[in-house]
């Protein structure tokens, strides 16, 4: 159900958020946000063969904020880092059906979380290397 | 699931935001719109007469509500227009008295966002810190009320933190320097005893739809002998103060709002007294992390107000209304949703004011109960309340980093 200026799909993730946790030993970890802004974001990442199997958040913001976390999640899974890069914010705000123009750095955040955590992966490599 | 079982019946905890009109007073305003819909300035026709007695007679209950004369009230259409008229209109027609405005730190918008108006026609406009449970800070109102100060507003009562401000003091102390004082009643006219003979106020705003009176109908005290300027300029109603043809239907809503709070209000205080106790204690004793806002005492009867720590407002407010409870944030993020952009996102100036960090608001919600509450809504809601916290804290990434 649609709630005020939040779309069904907000709201379906926001209630039922997919891959919220942690994930032990990840391949990369990006936290971005700060306290003061209102949200932060944490995004696990499992990545084998250059490929993202497994993803995992944990987020405090507002019910936008949730639900990006939540889809970015579900977007990513199963894809390339290539791929996963190539995902933009527009393209989270859209899966969720649109997000009100106030919220739109929600989806934002998501996007930097992500980049955030591929860059963790990518330092990692090289550090083991 | 858990909570589709529970939109059944909302528990509305949002009072302070507004009422529901009383039934009563539904039934007073029905003749006002086609029977009696005659304009009350046209006293000289048959149709004029009755609407002109109907306003009459609202003014003396709205008059009795305060202890204030009929011709002292003033009928405008918000609380923001009787806060725009008296600010405006008083420091236009008092000039002679000074150029200073002071405003407490946690005045409502009506009142905040006229100084940029007021700096454009020439006034001085300055703010009063409060203190952390939200009073106004008498130290610092008495070194800003230096000569040259016109007028101070200041609110009887805080919606967003429940805390009533000491508006007997404030006024001796401005009375004693010929200083005059509005103060913004809209969130206590009609809940709490409001007497304009005891309280040195030269103006009171009395907002309808805050007890039970339809939107739309407001009124201003005024004091006698106080000048006041007129801030829209056209006819002669209300007695030359606020032009326009009078909104008699909720007028008169607003009068048998008046006269139903005046009778009602002590066992109204009482109960909702007991109710807020139940609320708080309960969210004492179930939740960690918590910080509650405003005075502990001298507060609003039913209205709770507080902060949680490693949980955003907007979420934990979303989640109460998925269990069909009504409550506020002040969260940045649960401001203004629609706004244009994220500009528009900004946390609570009260919840700042009293020390909350902007960070913090966000962790912000107030229930404002009312007298359809229930003591079991109060604990379905104490019930509901940890498990969303629990929630929502196990969601976040800081709960877990803060604790270690």
């Amino acid at each position: 159900m649609a709630q005020g200026p939040y779309s069904e799909k907000v709201m379906d993730h926001f209630m039922h958020p997919r891959n919220m946790g942690e994930i032990e030993d990840p391949s990369g970890v990006g936290e971005v946000g700060n306290p003061a802004c209102g949200d932060v974001m944490r995004l696990y990442l499992k990545i084998e063969n250059d490929t993202i199997i497994d993803a995992k958040f944990k987020t405090f913001g507002c019910g936008a904020a949730i639900a990006s976390s939540s889809m970015t999640t579900e977007l990513i899974k199963g894809k390339s880092i290539d791929e996963a890069l190539a995902i933009s914010n527009e393209a989270v705000a859209e899966a969720l059906g649109g997000l009100p123009p106030a919220k739109q750095h929600c989806s934002v955040l998501a996007e930097e979380a992500l980049q955030a955590a591929l860059e963790d992966y990518k330092k990692k490599q090289q550090e083991g290397k | 699931m858990w909570y589709y079982i529970c939109l059944m019946k909302r528990i509305y905890f949002d009072h302070a935001s507004t009422t529901p009109v009383d039934p009563r007073v539904l039934e007073a305003m029905r003749p006002y719109f086609s029977e009696l819909f005659g304009n009350p300035s046209s006293v000289l026709i048959e149709e004029g007469a009755e609407p002109r007695k109907a306003l009459d007679e609202a003014r003396l209950k709205v008059g009795r509500l305060l202890n204030a004369e009929a011709d002292e009230i003033i009928f405008t259409a918000s609380a923001t227009e009787s806060n725009n008229l008296a600010i405006k209109g008083l420091a236009l027609a008092n000039r002679n008295r000074g150029n200073r405005i002071l405003f407490s730190d946690i005045e409502h918008y009506s009142v905040m966002n006229q100084a940029d108006f007021l700096k454009s026609l020439g006034f001085e406009v300055d703010y009063v810190r409060v203190d952390p449970y939200g009073l106004v800070d008498m130290e610092d109102l008495e070194r800003k009320a230096k000569p040259g100060t016109l007028l101070v507003s200041v609110m009887m009562a805080n919606l967003e933190i429940g805390t009533i401000e000491p508006i007997r003091e404030i006024g001796l102390l401005l009375k004693s320097r010929g200083i005059l004082l509005h103060s913004d009643g809209a969130g206590a006219c009609g809940q709490i005893p409001v007497d304009v003979r005891d309280l040195p106020v030269d103006s009171m705003t009395v907002s309808a739809h805050q007890f039970y009176g339809p939107k739309g109908a407001a009124a201003l005290y005024l004091k006698k002998g106080v000048p006041l300027r007129p801030v829209m300029q056209g006819g002669y109603q209300e007695m030359g103060y606020r032009a326009g043809t009078e909104n008699v239907p909720a007028i008169v809503g607003l009068g048998e709002a008046s006269r139903i709070a005046a009778e009602e209000m002590a066992l109204r205080v009482e109960n909702l007294t007991a109710l807020g106790r139940r609320l708080w204690g309960g969210i004492e004793k179930e939740i960690d992390y918590l910080h509650f806002t405003g005075h502990p005492t001298r507060r609003l009867p039913g209205h709770v107000s507080f902060w949680i720590e490693f949980v955003e407002g907007e979420s934990l407010l979303l989640w109460l209304n998925l269990n069909g409870i009504a409550s506020v944030s002040g969260s940045a993020c649960a401001s203004n949703v629609l706004a244009a952009d994220e500009t528009g996102l900004k946390a609570s100036h009260v919840l700042t004011a009293v020390g909350v960090p902007p960070e913090i608001c966000h962790g912000s919600i107030a229930f404002s109960l009312g007298p359809e509450n229930t003591e079991a809504e109060v604990d379905f809601t104490l019930s509901t309340l940890p498990e969303i916290v629990g929630k929502l804290r196990e969601m976040s990434p800081l709960y877990r980093k803060t604790l270690l």
